[in-house]
Formats: structure tokens, C-alpha cells, sequence
């Protein structure tokens, strides 16, 4: 079996502010295979964005990687991004890897034209002329969905909708073909008719030109739409992961079930929505146990001393709780 | 945006119209007049017949609403009348021969300051909490308690006199510019750095920062094309209200240093009650700030293609 | 049955605004000639996506912004004719809870005052009994009573929420207009909110104008449901009949561009097309033909009036 695209082992992010070490993230292991969506999930704070950007290794101070490793095979070669030179790193973003934010309003440079901004990555990474570049950004902003591209080339972001903002930001992302694209809660700040369009765009790319896709989101509706692959993070560390059929029709997480539970849907009327109690755990204390713990119905001794590990409970599903692992998630 | 600047040249005559008008009442205000401070500095009276005499030739003993709309009717062709002070010397002539040097003066700092500020500013935000942030700060700090004039003749002291690499003073040579230069730089730069710093350091948390950067542009070009282009709207706004500080003249540094600039004129024309003079240079200033601030306001829309001053209600 | 609770009828506001390079006049209709009704007890939703007007509408019904035209009508009396006497009276009966909790609530005073605060206004009670009934109202919405000495920025977004439910509730209103108030919050303390706001629907007999762009929610919480484009009620109707035979042509787009969490029933994937609108540039006759896939001629010509298709359940569309 070939080698998946990204392999992030034991991941961990710290920041180091006045309240201490918030662990943002604390200790993730997941892979990408070439070509596929791998979903990451989980409400805010639970450490999601973090995590894609410690990939890029865009981590604002005071936030730092402070361990693990993230491994990218591309071309018979392997390099862990970690320990790469800046100047190195700089050769992987926008080329092997790019990234698309959630707010497009605010992620495209205002003074500058979306031609320009289109055009620098193939001028700095490609080595395009001007002219040539140019004439790519032209057809990007076509193949995405703009009308009237080659005109637009001169206009600036606050000339368009957030819709077109993001496509244009998808366009730059793969300017250079890269074989990863990290979506960062892409649609969240778009209307849903919208979103529509936007994921639909993002799979027709991912077919046509092969491009895996790493997308983190709140939206259970949204993982379900576009996801091959699921993992469920919380409080900085994944308790879930499965292909996304699994994940909605088995769940192997408390935390999983609990989530599912409470999400409002298109021809259900319960009478009152399911709950859970209580909030999640402070990043900057020292989590002894599960940190799903304190609010989870099947807990039970060993949840509260020990953390459980992500390990394999059915093929290719992969959940971090002991009741889970001793098969006492679906008695009773 | 043509109408733009038209609504705004309209509302600069207006401003010169109200500025020289409360000017004038000000001036006329202050007791004193200008024959009396000349006898002033001539330790010696001048006889109440004479400086009658004088002053019905400058027409001084008219009433001041007609002194005013006498000074209204020449000022709208230019002519600011014969400088008390200065023998036989329109005003026109007086700033038309020394204003050259004031502005060569100024526009040489100007560039100097904006060179080291702007640099200094974007290296600190760059590298905070750096050395170069530090030094940077340093500079400014340096800047802001150094007198001016202190400074202008400790450079003199030390590189004119005892060194002896540059002239003490005059206007002609080249060599002749560093010093005063460098004088009038110091609260410039001050001011440049600490604004160029805080609004890079403010743009740098953009969320379009960290997009450029997930480009893998490179660090360098980031800083320089993505940031410092948004962080100049503040750099200009407070850029032009010095530029035009600069061009008017520095009392201190060309007094020191021997510039035959306007910069003296004033300071000098209140005290001596120069009237013409002091209505003349008054309204220079305000006619060449308010031309700056409308500069500046053109400048954000070239700098930043959101501003198009269009009213919204 | 007897009246309803609140009545529009052909309610209107448009914005006059300066727009372009020529600074040209431009008249933005932000609410057209919208009429609905909420019955006590119950819960209206509006729908609709950015730009549709439905927080607008919801603003104009409390007077906050003043109706440009058409009716408002509250418990019987015509709110537009009322003094400024009369219409605070009418507002201790409207209150309205917004999307960003902690922007709506003041940072120097104590949580305590905060809730109090509406009593204070009106001078209800003494200030002991006003301390004593906003210490019952957090209790009731689920916050310790010794949370009143405190400051909102030391809770979370969902307890932030629960303050301004607590506020709204301080002057017992009989409507409770709800704009976007559980979108600013995370999946599950949203269901903990959804559930209070049930409960207390429940116990005090409050009807809501339930303002919401997610329709999943918007559903669940709601009897009947309008959906709103461009400033037009375009559909409106009980929530099952809306969301499992959506008349409306936009009504059905946007229910199928709404991603369901069960990867069996991924849609068909073509999205509608094109852009949400600018109010600005308001098409000619049904304001939804350039995107509408039933489009004829007529559409661009001649503006769809609603009009009943099922028992309570209107929809404006020639098509439909």
C-alpha cells in the first residue's frame, strides 16, 4: 500500500500566554491519502484551525509547534515540514500545499488587484513573466466560476460578493497545482446557497485535478456533503476517526453521538433537542483522563484517571475511549 | 473626484478668507504697534510726531475694518505691501528670494527623515522586541527630548568647528546641507518611526497577512508589498502636516546654521509687529497645509482603492 | 383564537442612500410590502439569506427603525400612531434578543444591572425588588442567582445569550423577536438555548419572530415559516409543509443547497446559480427570475403576488 500524502504524527501546539500553556493542540495523529477529503470536525476551540496551520507552519506567537511530526510524500521523496528551513517551508506553501480561510472579506489584500494576488504565486514559485502570468490568473479566475475573467484582473477584493471572494481564493490557492488544499471553516461565512456552489467547486477541482483536500468545519452537514474520511477533534486531541458513512451511522464516541444528537435536521421534529451538560474542558490546565470526561454519560473510573488512546476498533475506524474499546457503547 | 478637488480649492479660499480676517483682528489686538517696538530695540523713543507721520503713511491710523478691506483688495493680486522691518523690501519680494532656500531645505529633510524613519519603523516592526526594534526606539526617544537647537549646535560644535569636515553655516555647497539637515530631522523621524512601526505591527495581524504568507511568497516580499502598502494610509497623515512644517521653514536650525530661509520671518514678524509680514506668512501657511491635506487625501485614494469620497447618508 | 398578536400588513423600508462614482441617488428597499401575522403563544419564522431583509424586518417591527410605509399592528393597536408614551408602553410587550451576545450587553455594568435595567426604565418595583427579580430571572434561564454580581465578559457566548434572554424577559413581553440568536454559537450550547427558548415559550406563552438564515433551526422552532429574497415574503406556510413540499422556486433552492448530516442523501450537485442579490440592483417583476430555473417572460414583466395554494400556505410565484 502506497504512502498517504500527509502523515501528521502526534502533532502538538502550545501557547504560551498569561494563563499558562493552553495546549491547542496535544497530540494529534492523522493521515491524508493522495486525492481524498479527510474532514476534521469540532466546535470552537476544540484546536481544528490550529492544527491546519501548524501544518503550514503559520502558527502565530505566542503559539508554537513544540512537537511530532508532519510528513509529506510527494514524488518518491518524504520531508518531515517541521524540520524544514523557513526559506524551504516557503517552497512548500502555495506549491505542495496551500491553504483557503474561513473569512473572505478579510483574507484577500485590500489594495491590491486580484490579478496581482493571483499572479504572484506563478511569478514567485514558477517564474512566470508578467504576461504569462497574467494569462494563467485569467484562466483560474475562469476555470473558478467568475465571469468576464481576463476584465476582473484589474479589479480589487471589495469589488466582489463574499461568494466570488472565495472562489478567487480558491483560485489562487491552486495557482501552482498543489496536491494538498487546506479549507479552513471555507464556508462558514457564506449564505448556504452559496456554500452550495463553493463545495461543489472544490469537489469538480479535487476531481479534475487530483488534489487532496483537508477541510475543517463545525458543520456536520457540510463534513457529510464533501468528506471521505472523518476525525472528530476535542479539547486539542482527536477521539474519533472513521470514513464518514461510520462516523454518521456508527458513531464509536460518546462525544460523536452526543454531537449528532444536537444538531437540528431537515425533517426531524423532536420535541426537545439533546444536550450536553456542562462545557469544555480549559486548554491551559493539565487534562488527567479522558477530557471528555466530566460531561460524558458512559463514564466510568478508568475515564477520569487515564486517558484512552486512538486505537482501532473496527477497519479503518478509529476511536480514543475506553467503554468504546471494551464494546460497552451500544449496551443498554 | 474633479468635482472633489474643485468643492475642496472652494473651501480653501474660504479658509483663507476666515484665517486672514481673525489674523488681522488678532494682530491689531496685540498692544503695541510697529514703530513702537522699533524704538524698542533702539533704546530710544521715536518723537509722537514721526511715528504719526509713519503711521499715517502705512495707513495705520485708518479704521480697521478699512485697513482690512484695503489689505483684502491688494492680497487678492498679491500684494502684501512694503515689510515694515525690512527697508524698501515688498514682503513678495522678501519671500520670493528666501522662501527657495526654506524649501530646499525642507524637501532635503523630508527626504532624509522619511528615508531613516520609514526604514527604522519598518525594520522594528519586522524584528519586534529586536534589537533593531529597540535601537529604533532608541532613536526616537532621542529625538523627542533633544532639543532641536541643542542638537543644531552640538553638530556644529563637534563636526564644524572641532572636526572641521563641514562649513559652521551658509547655503551654497553641498557640504554645506548636512548638518542643517540632519538638525532638522529630529522630530520627523520621531514621529515617522513610531507611526510606521505601530502601523505595520497593526496591519502584520490582518487575516490577508497570513493568506499572503500561505502563498509561501516569502517573508520579505510579505512585509514589503503586502504590509507596508496597507500600513501607509496612517504614514501619510501624519506625513503631510510635516512635509508642509518643512517647507515653511525651520526658525532654529536656519538661524544657526546662517540659511537666509524664511523661517526666522515668522517668529520674528510678531515681535516686531510686521504687520504685511505677518499676514503674509500667515496665510502662506495655511494656504500651503490645507493644499498638503488635500494632497494627502488624494494620495489614500491612490494608495487604497476603497476611498473614492463618495457621501453615503 | 380570537386576534392576532401582531399584524403587518404591506410593511416597508427603504434606505435612501448616495451609491456609485456619481454619487447618484439610490432608493434601497430593504423590507417590500411585507405582510404577516403571529398569533399569541406562537412562533413565526423568517428565513431568508444575507441581504432578504428579515433582521431589517424585525427592527422595523419594534420601531427601530421607522416603517418607510404599510401598517404595523400590535395587540390591536396601530403601533405607527402611537406617541412616545405609547409606543414604550407597546415596547414593554416587544422585546428582542440579538446575534452577538456580548456586543448587546453593556461591559461596565454588573450582569445584575443588566437585567434589571429594562425594569429600571419603566420603574417597576423598588430597586430591591428589581435586584430580587432579576436574580429570578437568571435562575430561570439557567444561571446562579450570584451570577448578577458579575461582569459579562466573564461568561461564555452561550451564558452571554442566557443574559439577554434573562433581560428580554425582565418587562413579562408577550413577543420575543429572535435575530440570528443562536448563530454566533457553538452546536451544542445552540441546543441548550433552543431548549430554553422552547421552555420559557412554554411557561410564559410568548410568541417569537424567530429571524434565522440556518432553516434547520429556524424549523425546528417554528409552527409556520416565511422565507424572505430581496426584501419580499415569497413564501409562507406551516414549517413541515415548507421544508417537505416547498412550493417556491428559491424555497426549494435553498432547502437543497442546505447539506444534511447523512452522507447516504448527499444532494444532486447543481447549486443554483449565481450571486445573492444587492438590494441596490433589484430585478424587474419577481425579484428571483435571473436565477430561477421555471423563469418565462412574464417573470421579468410582472411582480408575483402571494397567494394561497393550501390551507395557510401562500407562495409568489406565477408558477408555483
Amino acid at each position: 500500500m502506497s504512502k498517504p500524502l500527509l502523515e501528521v504524527q502526534n502533532l502538538q501546539t502550545h501557547f504560551h500566554t498569561e494563563q499558562g500553556i493552553v495546549r491547542a493542540v496535544n497530540g494529534v495523529s492523522f493521515d491524508v491519502p493522495a486525492g481524498s477529503v479527510l474532514g476534521i470536525v469540532g466546535e470552537s476551540g476544540c484546536g481544528k484551525s490550529v492544527t491546519a496551520l501548524s501544518i503550514l507552519r503559520l502558527v502565530a506567537p505566542p503559539g508554537r509547534i513544540v512537537g511530532g511530526q508532519v510528513l509529506l510524500h510527494t514524488d518518491g521523496t518524504r520531508r518531515d515540514l517541521l524540520a524544514l528551513e523557513p526559506a524551504e517551508m516557503d517552497h512548500v506553501r502555495g506549491v505542495d500545499i496551500s491553504m483557503i480561510f474561513q473569512d473572505p472579506m478579510t483574507s484577500l489584500n485590500p489594495v491590491l488587484s486580484i490579478g496581482y494576488q493571483l499572479a504572484e504565486p506563478l511569478r514567485v514559485h514558477r517564474g512566470m513573466s508578467s504576461t504569462a502570468a497574467r494569462d494563467h490568473a485569467a484562466a483560474l479566475l475562469d476555470r473558478v466560476g467568475i465571469p468576464g475573467a481576463r476584465r476582473r484582473l484589474g479589479a480589487f477584493p471589495h469589488e466582489f460578493s463574499g461568494g466570488m471572494r472565495q472562489r478567487v481564493m480558491i483560485a489562487m490557492a491552486l495557482a501552482c497545482g498543489p496536491r494538498l488544499l487546506l479549507a479552513d471553516e471555507p464556508t462558514t461565512a457564506l449564505d448556504v446557497t452559496i456554500q452550495s456552489q463553493i463545495l461543489d467547486l472544490l469537489l469538480e477541482l479535487k476531481d479534475e485535478f487530483g488534489t487532496a483536500i483537508l477541510i475543517i468545519t463545525h458543520d456536520l452537514g457540510v463534513i457529510a456533503e464533501i468528506a471521505d474520511r472523518v476525525a472528530v477533534m476535542y479539547a486539542g486531541m482527536i477521539v474519533e476517526s472513521a470514513p464518514v458513512a461510520a462516523i454518521f451511522a456508527a458513531p464509536q464516541h460518546p462525544y460523536t453521538r452526543a454531537l449528532l444528537a444536537s444538531i437540528p435536521r431537515l425533517g426531524h421534529w423532536p420535541d426537545r433537542l439533546i444536550t450536553i451538560e456542562g462545557a469544555p474542558p480549559s486548554l491551559a490546565d493539565d487534562i488527567v483522563g479522558c477530557p471528555f470526561a466530566p460531561r460524558c454519560p458512559y463514564r466510568i473510573a478508568r475515564c477520569v484517571a487515564e486517558r484512552p488512546p486512538l486505537i482501532e476498533l473496527a477497519p479503518g475506524h478509529a476511536g480514543a475511549c475506553w467503554v468504546a474499546q471494551a464494546g460497552g457503547l451500544d449496551d443498554g | 473626484m474633479a468635482r472633489y478637488i474643485l468643492a475642496r480649492i472652494i473651501g480653501l479660499l474660504g479658509v483663507l478668507l476666515a484665517v486672514s480676517a481673525i489674523t488681522f483682528v488678532l494682530m491689531h489686538a496685540v498692544p503695541g504697534g510697529p514703530f513702537d517696538a522699533q524704538a524698542l530695540e533702539h533704546q530710544q523713543a521715536i518723537p509722537q510726531a514721526i511715528k504719526r507721520q509713519l503711521n499715517a503713511k502705512f495707513g495705520l491710523d485708518r479704521p480697521l475694518w478699512e485697513q482690512y478691506l484695503v489689505f483684502l483688495r491688494n492680497a487678492v493680486r498679491l500684494d502684501f505691501g512694503y515689510s515694515f522691518s525690512s527697508s524698501g523690501r515688498t514682503v513678495v519680494q522678501m519671500l520670493r528670494d528666501q522662501w527657495p532656500y526654506s524649501i530646499q531645505l525642507g524637501l532635503l529633510t523630508l527626504a532624509f527623515s522619511t528615508v531613516v524613519g520609514i526604514g527604522l519603523g519598518i525594520l522594528a516592526a519586522i524584528k519586534p522586541n529586536s534589537w533593531l526594534d529597540y535601537g529604533g526606539t532608541l532613536v526616537s526617544i532621542f529625538c523627542l527630548v533633544m532639543p532641536s537647537f541643542v542638537f543644531a549646535v552640538l553638530l556644529q560644535f563637534i563636526f564644524a568647528v572641532r572636526l572641521g569636515w563641514v562649513p559652521t553655516g551658509g547655503w551654497n555647497s553641498p557640504r554645506q546641507w548636512v548638518l542643517p539637515v540632519l538638525a532638522n530631522s529630529l522630530g520627523p523621524i520621531l514621529i515617522l518611526q513610531r507611526f510606521t512601526r505601530a502601523s505595520m505591527a497593526d496591519v502584520m495581524r490582518a487575516n490577508y497577512v497570513r493568506t499572503a504568507r500561505a502563498k509561501g511568497i516569502g517573508e520579505r516580499r510579505v512585509m514589503l508589498v503586502h504590509v507596508f502598502k496597507n500600513a501607509l494610509t496612517p504614514i501619510v497623515t501624519v506625513g503631510g502636516p510635516i512635509a508642509a512644517g518643512l517647507i515653511t521653514g525651520s526658525f532654529f536650525v536656519e538661524t544657526i546654521f546662517r540659511i537666509p530661509g524664511i523661517g526666522s520671518y515668522f517668529v520674528t514678524s510678531i515681535q516686531q509687529r510686521d504687520y504685511p509680514m505677518i499676514m503674509a506668512t500667515t496665510l502662506a501657511w495655511t494656504a500651503i497645509i490645507s493644499l498638503t491635506f488635500l494632497i494627502t487625501d488624494l494620495l489614500y485614494a491612490l494608495a487604497d482603492p476603497r476611498v473614492t469620497y463618495l457621501r453615503e447618508q | 383564537m380570537g386576534e392576532p398578536l401582531l399584524v403587518t400588513d404591506r410593511l416597508t423600508k427603504v434606505f435612501a442612500l448616495r451609491h456609485g462614482l456619481l454619487a447618484r441617488r439610490v432608493r434601497l428597499v430593504a423590507v417590500d410590502r411585507v405582510s404577516l401575522t403571529i398569533d399569541a403563544g406562537e412562533t413565526l419564522g423568517l428565513v431568508g439569506e444575507s441581504g432578504c431583509g428579515k433582521s431589517t424586518l424585525g427592527l422595523t417591527i419594534m420601531r427601530l427603525y421607522e416603517p418607510s410605509g404599510g401598517q404595523i399592528r400590535f395587540a390591536g393597536h396601530d403601533l405607527a400612531g402611537l406617541d412616545a408614551r405609547g409606543l414604550r408602553d407597546a415596547r414593554r410587550q416587544m422585546q428582542m434578543i440579538f446575534q452577538d451576545p456580548l456586543a448587546s450587553l453593556d461591559p461596565r455594568l454588573t450582569v445584575g444591572q443588566i437585567v434589571a435595567e429594562p425594569l429600571d426604565i419603566h420603574a417597576i418595583g423598588t430597586p430591591a425588588e428589581r435586584a430580587t427579580a432579576a436574580r429570578r430571572l437568571l435562575e430561570r434561564v439557567g444561571l446562579a442567582a450570584h451570577s448578577a454580581d458579575r461582569f459579562p465578559n466573564e461568561f461564555s457566548g452561550g451564558q452571554q445569550q442566557r443574559i439577554g434572554i434573562a433581560r428580554a424577559l425582565a418587562l413579562q413581553p408577550r413577543l420575543l423577536i429572535c435575530d440570528e440568536a443562536v448563530s454566533a454559537l457553538d452546536v451544542s450550547v445552540q441546543a441548550q438555548i433552543l431548549n430554553l427558548l422552547r421552555d420559557l415559550q412554554a411557561e410564559f406563552g410568548l410568541a417569537f419572530l424567530f429571524i434565522s438564515h440556518n432553516i434547520a433551526v429556524t424549523a425546528l422552532m417554528s409552527r409556520r415559516i416565511g422565507v424572505m429574497y430581496l426584501g419580499q415574503l415569497v413564501e409562507v406556510g406551516p414549517s413541515q409543509a415548507i421544508v417537505e413540499a416547498p412550493r417556491h422556486p428559491y424555497t426549494q433552492a435553498l432547502l437543497g443547497a442546505v447539506p444534511a448530516p447523512d452522507p447516504a442523501r448527499r444532494r444532486r450537485r447543481h447549486a443554483v446559480q449565481g450571486d445573492v442579490p444587492s438590494p441596490i440592483e433589484r430585478p424587474s417583476g419577481c425579484p428571483f427570475h435571473p436565477r430561477c430555473p421555471l423563469a418565462q417572460a412574464i417573470c421579468a414583466v410582472e411582480e408575483p403576488q402571494l397567494r394561497p395554494v393550501a390551507r395557510d400556505h401562500q407562495v409568489a410565484c406565477h408558477f408555483a
